[in-house]
């Protein structure tokens, strides 16, 4: 396996200054075909060993998800979902693993206020910075898939790196690697998304028309894609977003009123600056302290 | 009438009392770290004033306590002086008159109580911006998240928090604009500042900008008994 220029910074989060354009030949993808998974959890105890994370035991409520969601420590999470196919009748066991997409347009990026937290590298992963990360959790609010948790032990962000810190070693992302199906692959952009079309073909063939890849346009493209047996449907497996984009509320938070509101506080001062400049100051005259004294001694 | 000009040391007229400052300036130090660790996660531009929290982890944690402190303080002074700062019929004049209180022009407008119009709105504009402030703020911190629902049982939606940091953000642009004007008119009303720092004012200062408050003080305190109006030595 190539390397995939991991420390190439494309974007950065708060950060005025714009990066220099490094080749973006190669992006990197993880294609997920959802219709080959068996739910085995071995990408989750993967992540977990790899990361050298520790998810605490919980509690069973019936479900088979485990934990009940993403957390600090579970940056991928198999999400289960029964559905009765009303056209066939059957009943289909809906397995997604669940994690960070690395939009191409990343919503946590542009909602991060401290720089350096938040990068995408040229190669397409979306990696938050510990070391620059204040904890404040508006990468939540910027992502578009609800995948950012905030640690409550030292109050950093955490998410799935792609594994960037093993590509840059030419290995694969560890949760690829344990995969026992195949169902999750790991290559370049392009080659994963021919991989896909094979993959959508052959489910095609075994009925279902409306198979697909999920690579949503509305963030540009995802580096975590999906093979979807119902790719008209996203939202039955487990609540996947239907046509994700950045929110419109965070893109005024983050645009106008962040560039208007600089502009009519600095207008402000320069105004109080100007008019003391021009006008100077409004003394109490001699005349006005007379007319109080008077005033206080009952002689007006 | 006779023109008697400056003999001996103006009079001195009590503003403010202890408790009113002590009240103010806790308000006024809360404020002052909320606008600076607020604005450095504003702008990326401005992240340079989490250094003096000692970093941006310091700022993001500081910011809503320094809020709560702030809300609860501007409570105080919201009870203590909402009276005297309910609208009336000079204050309309006193508006329609803008020109001649940028240009200092005191002579030619209406004589007013303690608060002129401007104050006035300056304190209704923050009596509204500061409980959109501690709301939205609530919904942007995780133990007000927490608390709201536990205690309120009000769970906001991923969509409402984005809401209120959109507002948060929006409301405090206007918080900071009225404070500019707050903070500019007392350094260009020159003899103000001593109202929140020793209490007091010159009786010439209620004169110039105050003349039916300084008439209500000397008619209800007179000049011997009470020390609030002091005739100069």
């Amino acid at each position: 396996m190539t390397t995939f220029q991991p420390l190439d910074v494309v974007r950065r989060s708060a950060s005025v200054t714009t990066s220099p354009a490094p080749n973006r030949d190669v992006e990197v993808a993880k294609l997920i075909d959802v219709s080959k998974c068996i739910g085995c959890k071995a990408c989750q105890s993967a992540c977990l060993e790899w990361n050298d994370l520790k998810e605490p035991v919980g509690v069973n409520v019936g479900v088979y998800d485990n934990p009940h969601d993403l957390t600090p420590n579970t940056w991928t999470l198999m999400r289960f979902t029964e559905w009765e196919n009303p056209t066939s009748g059957n009943l289909e066991w809906l397995i997604r693993k669940d994690g960070c997409m690395h939009c191409e347009d990343p919503g946590c990026l542009k909602a991060c206020p401290a720089p350096g937290a938040i990068v995408q590298y040229a190669n397409g992963i979306v990696d938050f910075q510990k070391a620059n990360c204040i904890g404040c959790g508006y990468c939540v609010k910027g992502c578009p898939f609800n995948i950012p948790r905030i640690s409550q032990v030292d109050h950093k962000a955490y998410k799935c790196t792609l594994c960037s810190d093993r590509l840059a070693l030419g290995q694969q992302p560890a949760c690829a690697k344990a995969c026992p199906t195949s169902a999750i692959m790991f290559g370049t952009k392009a080659e994963m998304v021919a991989q896909a079309e094979k993959n959508v073909s052959i489910l095609k063939t075994r009925g279902f028309d409306k198979a697909g890849l999920y690579n949503p346009p509305g963030v540009g493209g995802t580096h975590v894609m999906y093979v979807l047996h119902h790719a008209d449907q996203p939202q039955l497996y487990a609540g996947l977003a239907n046509n994700p984009r950045i929110s419109p509320i965070v893109e005024m938070w983050k645009g106008v009123s962040k560039y208007a509101g600089m502009a009519v506080m600095g207008l402000a001062a320069l105004v109080g600056v100007a008019h003391y400049a021009i006008k100077g100051p409004n003394k109490v005259s001699d005349e006005d302290e007379a007319q109080a004294k008077r005033l206080a001694e009952g002689k007006s | 009438m006779t023109t008697q000009t400056n003999t001996g040391a103006p009079v001195t007229v009590r503003r403010y009392s202890g408790s009113a400052r002590l009240n103010h300036w806790v308000m006024a130090i809360s404020f002052v770290l909320l606008l600076l660790s607020g604005l450095s996660l504003f702008h990326p531009s401005l992240f340079v004033l989490s250094g003096l929290f000692g970093g941006g982890g310091t700022a993001r944690w500081l910011h809503p306590w320094a809020g709560l402190v702030f809300a609860i303080s501007f409570m105080g002074l919201f009870f203590r002086f909402f009276a005297l700062n309910l609208p009336e019929r000079t204050d309309i004049v006193w508006l329609a008159k803008l020109k001649h209180v940028l240009t200092g022009h005191d002579e030619y407008l209406p004589e007013v109580g303690k608060y002129n119009a401007g104050q006035k709105l300056v304190f209704w504009i923050q009596a509204i911006l500061v409980p959109v402030m501690l709301i939205t703020g609530l919904c942007l911190w995780a133990p007000g998240l927490a608390w709201m629902e536990q205690t309120l049982g009000f769970k906001a939606s991923i969509d409402q928090q984005r809401l209120a940091a959109l507002i948060h953000a929006m409301a405090a642009v206007l918080a900071i604009l009225v404070w500019i004007v707050h903070v500019y008119a007392a350094i260009w009303v020159r003899g103000t500042i001593g109202a929140m720092t020793t209490g007091t004012v010159t009786g010439g200062w209620g004169w110039r900008h105050h003349r039916r408050w300084l008439r209500e003080e000397v008619v209800a305190h007179g000049t011997t008994e009470h020390p609030r109006v002091t005739p100069g030595e």
